[in-house]
């Protein structure tokens, strides 16, 4: 049987074909998320790369963000327990994972066989979220896939006070007007994001493993800095953005069996 | 025939004729008070003194998106967004009175911070920018279980003032039969308040929690008048008639039940009615309408103050944690939903170490959102509706998981 898991973001869309609940078949990441052609184009691009067609697969899964915009579904279900399910399968031994997504910053608790125990996302602000990366980068005149890089070589990492992102952005280019180094910059940004998402970590309590997921457990600073901040093992997802895809994909497999 | 009156008929007439007595009464030249929401209205409504709430006026308003001019309003004058919603809505009406729902201007004020402390400020503003005389009844804050007898004594004092002050702003003398009278009608109110909201326990509960919302403000506005009992004895009477014919208040049943924590979403009701109905979910308890429910032995002054001092935001931690646990396990709650309100930083303050403490003591599952009472800008429905289908993926799983677990204990084999 084969199935599908469509993970619809604010900046990407991402799906994952499965066959048997088992094989990866293909996996798309367009960076065009909700309101776009971006899930129609991965969707379609997933399945053409293995040469099946829609009726080939028994049952969609889409999650994330726009999951109630995409009409090539069977069913919805929300990123928080995609998540969980993927990651699940990667790391089994999850209890507390990660995801910094383009708009919003997740915690979420895993209890027994991987299901979802508590959860709590960040408040109504970009703050610690992958825009919040974005927009810091783009002021460094860097690519986002580049801070990480860049924070390493800091030596006198700066503190961002604002939590607020506009403010936080004119306070990065204030300091880069006054000559502070970039590398010391880019460290505070990592900072400031983890700073803030660690806080929500610890609210719903910190269990090893911790797995982080989404394109910023890409960055392997974060990763290094968030084991620092909640002083514990961080593991990267091994399958980082296109976890909630996969955990999509199980599920609909798990349903349609 | 003429159509039979129903209760949800009778609070929009009540509530309608709540405003427009109070234009009246202005029109005719008797005076007019505004008060907080919880501040002891036996007081004023032995003077018979016409009496209206901000709060329930501010929400009135945010319910018909009416919210927006009025905050703008307040924050091009000065008050900052980081106000708590209500207080600009009534601030910039007090200026203008550009609202749908209209309310007379006030020729005295009554507060009391059982609430919060906001209140305190907002008013003296209202009574400086006004010039008119403001009644306080202050009650500390109880760091213990219970208040301690000297803050009776204290708040008991207060009491006696507020008397003194409202004679002298009337000219009429405290009558202490017709006070008697009040107390022994308010606590046949909040008895009947009470029975209505415990009613909602039966499974499926026949009242959906977005009305208990709307019936909550003829506690706010008359609790110690004879119509609330007429409204109440009706609301109960149909309540025990769906909960003897099992009635759901959704057509395909309840799915999953929570308490809602915290204020409103006022300017998002609709919304968030049809996020919880398309999900099956029904809020059949709230800590919000419970608030208007104070219990005293008429007469006894002592539990007059302890009542009016024991108001949620009032009470410490472990008080609000018991309150909760026994709700959830009275109300076989699945989840609790804490609304993260903006505008209210008390209540905000303690609710991390409250679902803390909750999750704790029971398996109750627990969800927060971001919104505001009032001010329609800081919700995002989006986020909203994803915490919530996440909650109800959740309980769906317990509940499964536990059936199945049932099924294997029960496998004779
Ligand atoms: S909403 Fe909160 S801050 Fe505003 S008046 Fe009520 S208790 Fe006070």
């Amino acid at each position: 049987m084969i199935t599908a898991g469509v993970d619809i973001g604010s900046t990407s869309s991402k799906v994952v074909v499965l066959e048997e609940g088992e094989k990866i078949l293909s996996k798309v990441i367009i960076p065009v998320g909700a309101g776009s052609s971006g899930p129609a184009r991965a969707f379609e691009q997933s399945i053409r790369e293995v040469n099946l067609s829609r009726e080939d697969i028994k049952r969609v899964i889409a999650t994330g963000y726009g999951r109630n915009t995409f009409t090539g579904a069977d069913q919805q279900i929300t990123e928080i327990t995609c998540h969980a399910r993927g990651v699940y399968e990667l790391v089994p031994g999850v209890k507390t994972i990660i995801d910094i997504g383009g708009q919003d910053a997740k915690a979420i608790g895993i209890g027994k066989g991987g299901t979802v125990s508590n959860f709590i996302m960040n408040d109504k602000c970009a703050a610690g979220t992958g825009r919040f990366l974005e927009v810091m980068s783009r002021i460094l005149e860097i690519n986002i896939e580049d801070l990480a890089d860049l924070a390493a070589s800091a030596k006198n990492e700066i503190s961002i006070s604002n939590t607020c992102t506009v403010f936080a952005e004119s306070e990065v280019i204030s300091q880069l007007s006054t000559g502070t180094a970039r590398e010391d910059v880019a460290a505070g940004i990592v900072q400031s994001v983890v700073g803030r998402v660690a806080g929500l970590v610890k609210r719903i309590g910190v269990q090893s493993e911790v797995v982080m997921t989404g394109g910023v457990c890409l960055n392997w600073m974060i990763i290094k800095v968030m084991e620092k901040e909640l002083d514990v093992p961080v593991i990267a997802s091994p399958m980082a953005q296109l976890t909630g895809a996969l955990g999509a994909a199980l599920l609909a497999f798990e349903s349609a069996s | 025939m003429p159509e039979k009156l129903t209760s949800r008929n009778l609070l929009n007439q009540l509530q309608t004729r709540h405003y427009t007595n109070a234009y009246a009464a202005k029109m005719k030249g008797q005076l007019v008070g505004w008060a907080t929401s919880i501040f002891p209205q036996e007081f004023c409504e032995t003077m018979g003194l016409t009496v209206v709430y901000p709060e329930n006026h501010a929400a009135a308003v945010a319910a018909k998106r009416g919210a927006l001019p009025l905050l703008e309003q307040a924050e091009s004058e000065g008050y900052s967004v980081d106000l708590c919603s209500y207080a600009r809505i009534n601030l910039a009406y007090m200026k203008s009175q550009a609202a749908e729902i209209p309310i007379p201007l006030p020729d005295f004020i009554l507060c009391c911070n059982n609430i919060c402390n906001t209140l305190i400020k907002w008013y003296e503003n209202i009574a400086a920018e006004l010039n008119i005389p403001m009644i306080l009844i202050d009650v500390p804050y109880n760091h213990g279980y219970e208040p301690t007898p000297a803050a009776i004594d204290y708040i008991k004092s207060e009491f006696g003032e507020c008397i003194r002050q409202l004679e002298k702003i009337t000219g009429q003398q405290f009558n202490q039969e017709r006070f008697q009278e009040v107390m022994i009608l308010s606590n046949e109110n909040s008895r009947a308040w009470k029975r209505a909201l415990d009613l909602n326990q039966a499974v499926p509960a026949p009242l959906n929690g977005f009305e208990l919302f709307n019936y909550m403000s003829q506690m706010v506005c008359a609790r110690g008048r004879q119509e609330t009992g007429e409204l109440l004895k009706l609301l109960i009477e149909e309540l025990e008639e769906k909960i003897r014919l099992g009635k759901s208040c959704y057509e395909d049943g309840e799915k999953c039940r929570v308490m809602w924590d915290g204020i409103a979403c006022w300017p998002h009701i609709k919304h968030n009615f049809k996020a919880f109905e398309k999900n099956g979910i029904n809020i059949v308890c709230s800590s919000y309408p419970e608030a208007w429910v104070l219990l005293y032995e008429p007469g006894n002054l002592d539990e007059l103050a302890k009542v009016y001092s024991m108001i949620g935001n009032n009470t410490c931690m472990e008080y609000q944690a018991d309150k909760r646990e026994r709700e959830v396990k009275n109300f076989k709650l699945d989840g609790i939903l804490f609304h993260v309100n903006r505008s209210c930083k008390v209540m905000d303050f303690m609710q991390y170490e409250q679902q803390r403490l909750v999750a704790a003591r029971t398996d109750v599952s627990i969800m927060n959102f971001d919104g505001d009472q009032a001010d329609p800008r800081n919700f995002a429905a989006a986020q909203f509706e994803t915490r919530l289908e996440a909650l109800m993926e959740i309980v769906a799983h317990n509940k499964s998981a536990k059936k199945s677990k049932e099924v294997t204990n029960n496998d004779p084999a």
